[in-house]
């Protein structure tokens, strides 16, 4: 099934929920009108969490560069003894 | 498969797995050269080829593509290239036509991604018997140099709205460093349609709709070394369309 499909049961089961929620009132009416609203607040405040968390601890490695600048020159002194044009553009 | 088994061991020797390497290439005289030694260097017990897919670069990316079959051999570096940019898809395409492994690697030649994690991905499939290994930048051991602070938001905030919208399975989904079982780069490729790196998107999220297992392992990912690299608007409004036909079409 595609996607969007279980995305749309998903917010079905939702507003099912919702929707009984305003009939049956165990919660007060007036606050349940105001529940998609807090739902869609409350998945934006994720997001941007999500999204901080992330860059927080955005894994990164320094070092690489450097080793990569060793293996470049290891590779270069290699294939200029062995006949393959090494010159960049 | 018992019985090819047997006939395989009374033949007296075991069929040794090959790995295609399928680097697509745009104008990479200088990291082609380095790309290939580095494959080289960390294969040595490995039974591979590296296929070129060249788009006619016009700064003679394909000489030094044969001066290298002549260091290492034509039987272990084939040059397949086409007349002019034609797309990474069919790119990936073309090169698998030519491919002779049981396992297909595709990988950068702009040397963002480095040959010393092939063992790795390898070693990933050996173990678990994955359909699909995929290279992470984010996770614990994998990382990236070279991108500054706005480059890293919007990596992160395109993730994140991703893995909300797609549920995908894997913690990248740019990421085009991946070994795939032949069969099933076969499968994906002719399913998925877009372009650039939404491809890669596709591919990925396509082989976890049709159940592949995929797997991951950390990889270390420092932005082009030589050349230019470039993000900007349009390549995000991009993104997010992607996004949206994955989301309606997989």
């Amino acid at each position: 099934m595609k996607h969007i499909f279980k995305i749309t049961s998903v917010l079905a089961a939702i507003s099912a929920i919702w929707i009984s929620l305003l009939q049956t009132s165990i919660v007060p009416p007036s606050y349940t009108w105001l529940l998609p609203i807090y739902l869609v607040v409350a998945l934006g405040c994720y997001g941007l969490f999500m999204v901080g968390i992330g860059l927080m601890f955005f894994p990164t490695c320094p070092q690489e560069a450097v080793l990569l600048q060793q293996d470049i020159v290891e590779a270069k002194e290699f294939l200029s003894n062995n006949g393959v044009d090494v010159a960049s553009d | 498969m018992e019985e090819r088994k047997d006939e395989l061991q009374t033949k007296g020797k075991e069929k040794k797995i090959k790995y295609s390497i399928i680097v697509p290439t745009y104008n990479e005289r200088l990291n082609i050269a380095l790309i290939i030694y580095l494959i080289f260097k960390h294969l040595r017990d490995v039974e591979f080829e590296v296929i070129v897919v060249d788009d006619g670069s016009p700064d003679g990316t394909q000489d030094i593509v044969k001066q290298l079959q002549q260091v290492y051999g034509e039987d272990r570096i084939l040059l397949r290239a086409r007349p002019r940019k034609l797309g990474l898809g069919t790119a990936y395409y073309h090169g698998l036509k030519h491919a002779t492994g049981d396992f297909v690697v595709i990988m950068d030649a702009d040397l963002s991604h480095h040959p010393k994690y092939l063992p790795s991905f390898i070693r990933k499939q050996k173990e678990t018997g994955a359909n699909i290994v995929t290279g992470t930048r984010y996770v614990k051991n994998g990382g990236v140099h070279g991108w500054n602070l706005m480059r890293k938001l919007t990596s992160r905030g395109a993730n994140v709205l991703a893995q909300t919208l797609l549920w995908p399975g894997v913690s990248d989904l740019t990421g085009s460093f991946r070994l795939y079982e032949r069969s099933v780069l076969e499968d994906l490729v002719t399913s998925c349609v877009s372009k650039g790196y939404v491809f890669q998107m596709e591919m990925i999220v396509r082989a976890t709709r049709k159940g592949y297992h995929v797997e991951e392992v950390p990889i270390t990912f420092v932005d082009r070394v030589f050349g230019s690299s470039k993000l900007g608007g349009s390549e995000i409004v991009e993104y997010l369309k992607g996004l949206v036909y994955l989301l309606f079409t997989t």
